[in-house]
């Protein structure tokens, strides 16, 4: 038998589990799932160097570890912390981490041009999404917003570098996934855009996958520009035999037609696999690809409205950590009395059905 | 006349070549130390208790002894003389006038921490400095003390002179790797931290230029000798660059006895406050540190006469005190506008933020944009609040310290004038007609000659 | 466009100075030789020419020369005044000494005079508080400025152009 390897044992918003050495506290959160680990707007677990800037996954380490239990006195980013064995680590339970989020958001968003009514993005940005969970509804920023020189990026990739946050992932990938680079962060401070300097394609063979990085809608896919918003698409897996790439994607589909494909993505907006232009730009016929089902899809997701199968249901932490049910606007049973309480439509296997009300 | 180490001989003709510093007694710190084992010199710069003196104040021997030694694997000491805190131009001036003693002191460092291939990274528009620094190096090697087999001890070094670009940054020492490795000045995310991964991934040492010139009397009179001129944990002696509205700005050394009072009012050192004017408010430190005003400047919230050394600057810790710093020490007179100098603080801080982490990029402008609204008649008293509010924000969550150099001096401005912005807020008139602000936190102090 | 021998060996040299393979370091060093022999600024022609020399990516190099200050990617002006607008020099008037060389030489802060002898920038601080208010000319400082001593340092410039300096 191999040699048994020591486990760190974490506690992360009082919930305590065994990693392995080396492990972050990010990716130790996002094993315990759900309400726990800690929004990312700039790690990329398959980007090399990726994370620490966007300071939104910062947390509070009340017990560096066993040996050395003194709290740490700044939050960290847990993207790039390792946990130690005995760590203590408090997400949503400290209300340091909360504030900090929270101001987090609004210096994300304050130079945000709030377009999202026009922005392709909308319904699978991460901004929102932060937005949602963790920034205010007003703002207190009365200054004209920034704006940049427009830049075009070629026939592939459209780039609007006012909803950029600088997470740099479209830099790693430039330089780790494909054979060169030739856009990256131009100037500093304030003004640091995604640029090429002088005008340029992009248009090397992977480059297509700085779309599916990018938390926002700062570059996306220009063969798809404006043609639906993604909630009306419904996303279905397939692969075909492609010598480049895995083939493994995710076609969008309106009716019959495919509107774009992009990489497969998991749980936390990662691409299972890179995929090649040809895969991601040419092929837009049902007749290119091996047809796998439909993609399951988080029923927190707008995505998931009007789809009724394969619907995943996020893990939900919080009654163990904060000991209440998740704060929701408006609890149907409150004012309707078709549903039964008892009956959670989240359970459901499918579209709700008076059967299911009548069992 | 306080005891001076770094800057007795500065003032000698000809100091700044070979020759005359070496018949004053130059090298003879690199001769003893080559007698010793490297371990041993180390040993002498932790008794010592020297601490950086780049304005962490963090003990030198400790982050000495923290560089990891794999065998195989060459280690680089880095000399950190992007100098660029607002207020600071104390090794601008050692280098400008006493090269060689850098020269001697990174010898003796880079022999104690087995660096072969020793870096100056130095600010790009301290761009004529380079040029008697590498004059420096040359008469260095010519005369035996660079190159192969330095005076028979085996020990090889070479040292080279390597000039920024223009970027504050840049002296945040994981920024200046980045830098010096031909890259944006990006600080990294610690750890790693350069003593295990620092210059193209080896173990390495950043050290500000006062610090490693400190380490020349440290090795001639011993580290013990050293811990004895001062007092508590503020040894040695320290160099402290004074500006703003004082008779005599330059640098002093001083050897951390003395009090701010007598700093400020000594003929020895700023000769009092200019134009017969009062003392308003100082930033002992450079310009990040809190701002104090005149009151507190003088005494402690206890009532202490304040000193001019690590402990008692900091007696008080932000809500009635400072912090040393760089030793950037900038006076304001009663004309000045305490709104008018954080902005251009502030203006600073969002021209220098390097833009990786999102509160700095967008919360100094934001900082900036405010403050310009407030000194130029158009801010609201909320704003003050909002300004507060931003800062604490800022501070503690960014990557490297220019986040925290950003908010302080935000926040200590407001902690201590408070009515000075609110002045600005409801005279609205009179603040664009005038170039300062309110005058009454001045207080009479007679000059102790 | 191509160094001069002279240049090559004195890039040569500082290629040197790094470990091998680490020729990406000598990066800022050489931007300024560049700056210096091309025109007192960075084109694109120059920093293509910089990467080929140094074996970089341009875009590397246009990362690089966008993020420090001193790099400039627009012609500037034979005589370039910056002037630091910092604290330490606006507690001493550098306010006062920038509106007036603006007045004097008809530019604002970020432009160059129309026979393209000056180019008035402000800076951020220079490492001279105590000798304030100054300002960078070239290779050097101008310290302890005033009205006159700026009058002088325009009148030596101009001097030094008709030299043909």
């Amino acid at each position: 038998m191999a040699e048994e390897k020591k486990l760190f044992k974490v506690t992360i918003d009082n919930i305590t589990i065994e990693v392995e050495p080396g492990t972050t506290i990010l990716n130790a959160a996002r094993m315990i799932g759900g309400d726990v680990a800690p929004p990312a707007m700039c790690y990329y677990s398959k980007l090399k160097g990726s994370g620490g800037k966007c300071r939104t996954c910062l947390v509070e380490v009340a017990q560096g570890s066993t040996a050395d239990p003194r709290p740490m006195p700044k939050l960290v980013a847990s993207c790039r912390t390792n946990v130690m064995d005995g760590m203590v680590v408090k997400n949503i339970t400290s209300e340091r981490v909360l504030d900090a989020r929270n101001g987090v958001v609004e210096f994300l968003l304050i130079n945000h041009p709030l377009d999202c009514p026009i922005c392709d993005q909308a319904g699978e940005c991460h901004l929102q999404d932060l937005s949602y969970e963790h920034g205010k509804a007003g703002t207190r920023y009365e200054f004209q917003r920034r704006t940049f020189e427009k830049h075009d990026l070629g026939p592939y990739i459209q780039l609007h570098m006012t909803r950029c946050i600088l997470c740099y992932r479209c830099v790693y990938v430039a330089d780790q996934v494909t054979n060169k680079r030739v856009h990256g962060v131009l100037d500093r401070g304030d003004h640091a855009e995604i640029a090429t300097y002088i005008e340029k394609a992009l248009d090397n063979d992977f480059i297509g996958n700085v779309i599916d990085v990018c938390p926002v809608g700062a570059l996306t896919d220009k063969t798809f520009r404006f043609k639906n918003r993604v909630w009306f698409l419904k996303p279905v897996d397939a692969h075909r035999d492609c010598p480049k790439c895995a083939g493994k994607v995710t076609l969008w589909y309106r009716g019959d037609e495919v509107f774009r494909v992009t990489g497969r993505k998991d749980q936390w907006g990662e691409v299972h696999d890179w995929i090649c232009n040809e895969c991601r730009f040419e092929k837009k016929k049902t007749s290119d690809w091996v047809i796998e089902g439909p993609t399951r899809v988080s029923r927190h997701s707008v995505i998931s409205a009007n789809h009724y199968v394969n619907v995943a249901k996020p893990e939900e932490k919080l009654p163990q950590i904060m000991g209440r049910p998740p704060k929701i606007t408006l609890n149907i049973h409150d004012i309707s009395d078709v549903n039964k309480p008892e009956i959670h439509l989240s359970e459901l296997p499918g579209p709700a059905h008076s059967d299911d009300f009548n069992k | 006349m306080g005891r001076k180490l770094l800057l007795e001989k500065a003032h000698i003709e000809g100091i700044r070549y070979y020759d005359t510093y070496r018949r004053e007694g130059g090298y003879a710190a690199v001769e003893k130390a080559l007698k010793m084992t490297p371990d041993e010199v180390t040993d002498q710069v932790k008794k010592s208790g020297l601490r950086g003196r780049g304005g962490a104040g963090f003990p030198t021997g400790m982050k000495w002894s923290f560089l990891a030694k794999p065998e195989g694997v060459p280690r680089y000491l880095v000399c950190n003389a992007d100098e660029s805190e607002p207020g600071t131009f104390k090794d601008r001036y050692l280098m400008e006038h006493i090269p060689h003693l850098l020269i001697e002191g990174l010898i003796v460092s880079s022999y104690a921490l087995g660096s072969n291939r020793t870096y100056i990274y130095i600010r790009g528009e301290y761009a004529w400095i380079v040029d008697i620094l590498e004059q420096a190096v040359a008469e260095a090697k010519k005369n035996g003390w660079l190159g192969n087999n330095i005076k028979g001890s085996g020990f090889n070094l070479e040292i080279y002179v390597h000039r920024g670009a223009g970027a504050y940054i840049c002296g945040e020492e994981t920024a200046l790797i980045e830098s010096l490795e031909g890259k944006r000045g990006n600080p990294r995310i610690k750890p790693p931290f350069p003593a295990v991964k620092g210059l193209w991934d080896c173990p390495t040492v950043v050290n500000n230029v006062e610090t490693l010139a400190a380490v020349v009397p440290i090795i001639n009179m011993g580290g013990e000798e050293y811990a004895k001129i001062g007092v508590g944990k503020s040894t040695g002696t320290k160099l402290i660059s004074a500006c703003g509205n004082i008779n005599k700005p330059g640098v002093y050394e001083i050897d951390m006895t003395i009090s701010v009072e007598e700093f400020i009012y000594s003929d020895e050192y700023c000769g009092g406050i200019a134009n017969g004017k009062r003392l308003k408010a100082c930033i002992p430190g450079g310009s990040s540190v809190p701002i104090l005003p005149a009151n507190l400047l003088l005494k402690t919230a206890k009532g202490e006469t304040r000193m001019m050394n690590y402990e008692s600057l900091a007696d008080g810790g932000f809500q009635t005190g400072s912090m040393m710093g760089s030793g950037g020490f900038i006076v304001l007179d009663e004309d000045q506008c305490v709104v008018r100098h954080t902005l251009t603080l502030a203006r600073f801080y969002r021209h220098e933020s390097c833009g990786q982490c999102s509160p700095c990029r967008e919360g100094t402008g934001w900082m900036e944009k405010i403050l310009k609204n407030i000194e130029y008649g158009k801010g609201k008293m909320s704003d003050i609040d909002l300004l507060w509010d931003i800062q604490r924000r800022i501070e503690g969550n960014t990557i490297c310290p220019l986040g925290d150099a950003a908010a302080w001096p935000v926040a200590a401005a407001i902690r201590h004038f408070r009515d000075e912005f609110e002045w600005h807020v409801t005279n609205r008139e009179e603040c664009l007609k005038r170039n300062y602000g309110l005058a009454n936190y001045a207080e009479p102090i007679k000059a102790t000659a | 466009m191509e160094f001069s021998a002279e240049k090559l060996a004195k890039v040569n040299e500082i290629i040197a100075r790094y470990p091998e393979g680490k020729q990406k370091s000598a990066l800022l060093p050489v931007l300024h030789l560049a700056q210096q022999e091309f025109g007192g600024w960075l084109s694109v022609e120059t920093m293509d020419y910089v990467a080929s020399l140094l074996k970089l990516e341009p875009i590397e190099v246009y990362e690089v020369a966008t993020f420090y200050s001193m790099y400039n990617l627009k012609p500037v002006g034979k005589y370039m005044f910056e002037v630091c607008q910092t604290g330490p020099c606006m507690l001493r008037g550098s306010d006062d000494i920038i509106k007036y060389i603006e007045d004097k030489l008809g530019i604002k802060p970020g432009e160059t005079t129309a026979d393209g002898m000056f180019t008035l920038k402000t800076v951020e601080c220079l490492g001279a508080c105590g000798y304030a208010p100054m300002m960078q000319l070239g290779k050097h400082y101008r310290e302890h400025l005033t009205k006159e001593k700026v009058d002088q340092i325009i009148e030596e410039c101009r001097r030094n152009a008709a030299a043909g300096n």
